[in-house]
């Protein structure tokens, strides 16, 4: 039963990934659709980011004295004024850990 | 103008820096799937079959839990239907592939990929072959995905709990968008985004992930309004 729920859950997944991509035709889209999907990577990822700041494991706000937050705040300077994602991942992962286990 | 194996290349270097990311998160994600009581092969055939991190994590979370299957395989296909998105914008750099190169690349659209592959795209819009850059970075993350998923799944009782390597995954994501934070437009869509995903967090099925963007979209669409 857990093998044929993945599978499902594989196949409809699949479908999100090439629905796009093969089976509707660019051209239905307008100039203004076009435009605003632009905006696609912006939209979306933070809707990963800020729950991944400021919800934790069981589903509830953290505190604002979180680490989390200090980390977060540190790797959008060192993403910002480096350009590098390598830093931007490791400084934001370091100054977490700097803050829960040394401090 | 790229040769088709340069353009291979940089696909797989524009997301090999996300691997600080992806690798822990893999190693997690296989590690939940034991202690939550599945067996190995299983968890790791999800990696495969669904190939979609977060959403792996919810499906077995939810089925342990005593869900449905039913609630299990929505809650999958709301967390993944991002992917549309994601379709919709590289739709336009991959309409000349024949059909049966688009079913199989569509496979490996996952989120670090489009993003940097789309960046390359903005930037490379009159190149031919576009797709093998594509086909580096998300064939690069499958890679990484499953060794990094059967390396927790064999391991994951090794890493402490206390490392919270979790914190990477909205740690690669701001890499990505860090750079746009310059634009006033993108950071109103980013905001909305954001905020948007906190307030409906609780909405049923994890919705909140497709929810947020479509609001941020509509946003955005106001933007680019007032901007004319």
């Amino acid at each position: 039963m857990t093998w044929l729920s993945i599978i499902i859950a594989g196949i409809i997944t699949y479908f999100t990934r090439m629905t796009m991509v093969a089976l509707v035709d660019r051209d239905l889209l307008g100039e203004r659709i076009k435009a605003v999907l632009a905006y696609v990577p912006s939209a979306v990822f933070p809707a990963i980011i800020f729950p991944g700041i400021f919800i934790n494991d069981y589903g509830t706000f953290i505190e604002m004295n979180d680490p989390k937050i200090f980390g977060a705040i540190v790797a959008i300077l060192v993403g910002y004024f480096s350009k590098n994602v390598i830093a931007t991942i490791l400084s934001g992962l370091f100054s977490y850990w700097i803050i829960i286990f040394l401090l | 103008m790229f040769t088709k194996k340069q353009l291979l290349i940089k696909g797989l270097l524009s997301v090999a820096p996300h691997m600080f990311s992806v690798i822990p998160f893999g190693i997690v994600c296989g590690a939940i799937g034991i202690k939550l009581g599945f067996s190995p092969i299983l968890v790791y055939a999800m990696s495969i079959i669904i190939f979609g991190g977060a959403s792996q994590i919810v499906f077995l979370q939810l089925l342990s839990g005593g869900a449905s299957a039913v609630i299990a395989i929505t809650s999958v296909g709301v967390i993944n239907s991002r992917h549309l998105l994601y379709g919709a914008v590289l739709s336009e750099y991959l309409e000349k592939l024949s059909f049966i190169k688009k079913l199989l690349i569509s496979y490996l659209v996952v989120d670090q990929g489009f993003a940097e592959s789309n960046k390359f795209f903005q930037k490379n819009k009159n190149e031919p072959n576009l797709h093998y850059h594509l086909l580096g970075s998300g064939g690069t993350l499958w890679i990484f995905w499953q060794l990094s998923t059967l390396s927790g799944i064999i391991v994951g009782s090794f890493v402490p709990e206390e490392l919270g390597l979790k914190f990477a995954v909205p740690l690669t994501f701001i890499a990505i968008v860090v750079h746009d934070l310059k634009k006033l437009d993108h950071v109103i869509v980013m905001i909305t985004c954001g905020l948007s995903s906190l307030l409906f967090f609780d909405a049923p099925f994890k919705s909140y992930i497709i929810i947020s963007p479509i609001i941020a979209l509509f946003v955005a669409a106001l933007v680019l309004r007032l901007k004319k």
